[in-house]
């Protein structure tokens, strides 16, 4: 193995194992009902949200070469077949895959 | 020691109907071609996965080798885009503390928090008594762990059959299957408001600050969800 990869690895494995971590040691004594908790709950939903919108507007890597519009119509397809398959996840993240390859041919 | 019953049976929650087994995998398929298109061996890929767990994460440390960032700058890079983590682990470990259950296993199993395995406990929590909540975690950890090693080999070692489509159809599933999961878990005001002013609040920051965009979405959209929740309570 390079040194250079291997150091890169263990720096990214530490500085994503610190957040989980500090998050563990952080919850004891936090209480389910507590204020405190509710707030972390917003903020951990709204992150997550931050960066999934983050992905789709403002792609790094292979999805940066993708127009705005197919990814735009990519999702919107995606949440119907969501919303048509009674919620199932499988189906709408099998079909945004086909869609994009397909639609990144024409756009 | 860990109870089996209830390891196995969160281990087997990714072969639900609805399990996360197939999206987690393909994106994992797509960073094993990455990490071997920027020069990984398949030691190091493995090693990678293994150690990190965390997509974007694993995306931030490939685009900084490319570019020869120094490891203060990937490291800081890393923990930026996953401090998510933190309100992550917040949100979902008082779930599952008992007085009964030893401190190493929270230690242990916190690296299994991940959005796919976090999004799956929190909406089976309730199913589970809370005693055996930690090892119903740790088999769900440990499952969608197994899927994300798995997925980078495959990946690694298909990579020349991947072209520049499928890997941008591999790139899209991520995030629409997130999403998904995200309006499925629209179950009260204050989750469905944090997750609406993320998706917004998080482009919007990034025209101010690229790095922090993701941070203050979800600092100010969480924290405006929370009091408009709270409000409405009251």
């Amino acid at each position: 193995m390079s040194t250079s990869i291997v150091l890169a690895i263990l720096v990214t494995s530490l500085a994503t194992f610190l957040s989980r971590f500090l998050g563990a040691v952080s919850s004891e004594g936090i209480k389910e009902t507590s204020k405190i908790f509710k707030w972390f709950n917003c903020l951990a939903y709204a992150t997550l949200a931050a960066l999934i919108a983050r992905t789709i507007i403002f792609p790094v890597g292979v999805m940066d070469d993708s127009s705005y519009l197919v990814r735009f119509v990519v999702v919107v397809l995606s949440l119907t077949v969501f919303f048509i398959s009674k919620k199932n996840y499988v189906y709408p993240t099998i079909f945004s895959a086909i869609s994009m390859a397909i639609l990144v041919n024409y756009f | 020691m860990i109870n089996k019953d209830f390891f196995f049976k969160g281990y087997k929650s990714i072969l639900a109907h609805d399990s996360p087994a197939i999206a987690l995998g393909c994106c994992f398929i797509a960073i094993g071609a990455l990490l071997k298109n920027l020069g990984f061996n398949i030691q190091e890929s493995i090693f990678s996965t293994m150690l990190t767990y965390a997509l974007p994460g694993s995306l931030v440390m490939a685009e900084s080798l490319l570019v020869g960032a120094s490891l203060l700058n990937i490291f800081l890079a890393v923990w930026f885009v996953n401090a998510r983590l933190y309100p992550m682990a917040v949100s979902l470990f008082p779930l599952m503390m008992h007085e009964d259950q030893p401190k190493w296993k929270y230690y242990f199993s916190c690296h299994f928090i991940a959005v796919s395995a976090w999004l799956i406990m929190k909406s089976n929590y309730k199913t589970i008594p809370e005693k055996y909540r930690i090892d119903y975690w740790i088999g769900i950890g440990s499952a969608t762990w197994s899927v994300a090693v798995i997925g980078t080999l495959i990946g690694f070692y298909f990579s020349e059959y991947l072209n520049k489509e499928m890997m941008m159809g591999l790139a899209i599933l991520n995030p629409v299957y997130f999403l998904c999961m995200m309006v499925g878990a629209f179950k009260t005001r204050q989750v469905t408001l944090s997750v609406l002013l993320g998706i917004i609040l998080g482009p919007v920051f990034y025209f101010f600050s690229p790095e922090w965009s993701i941070l203050l979405g979800g600092v100010v959209g969480g924290t405006i969800a929370y009091l408009v929740g709270e409000k409405n309570v009251n």
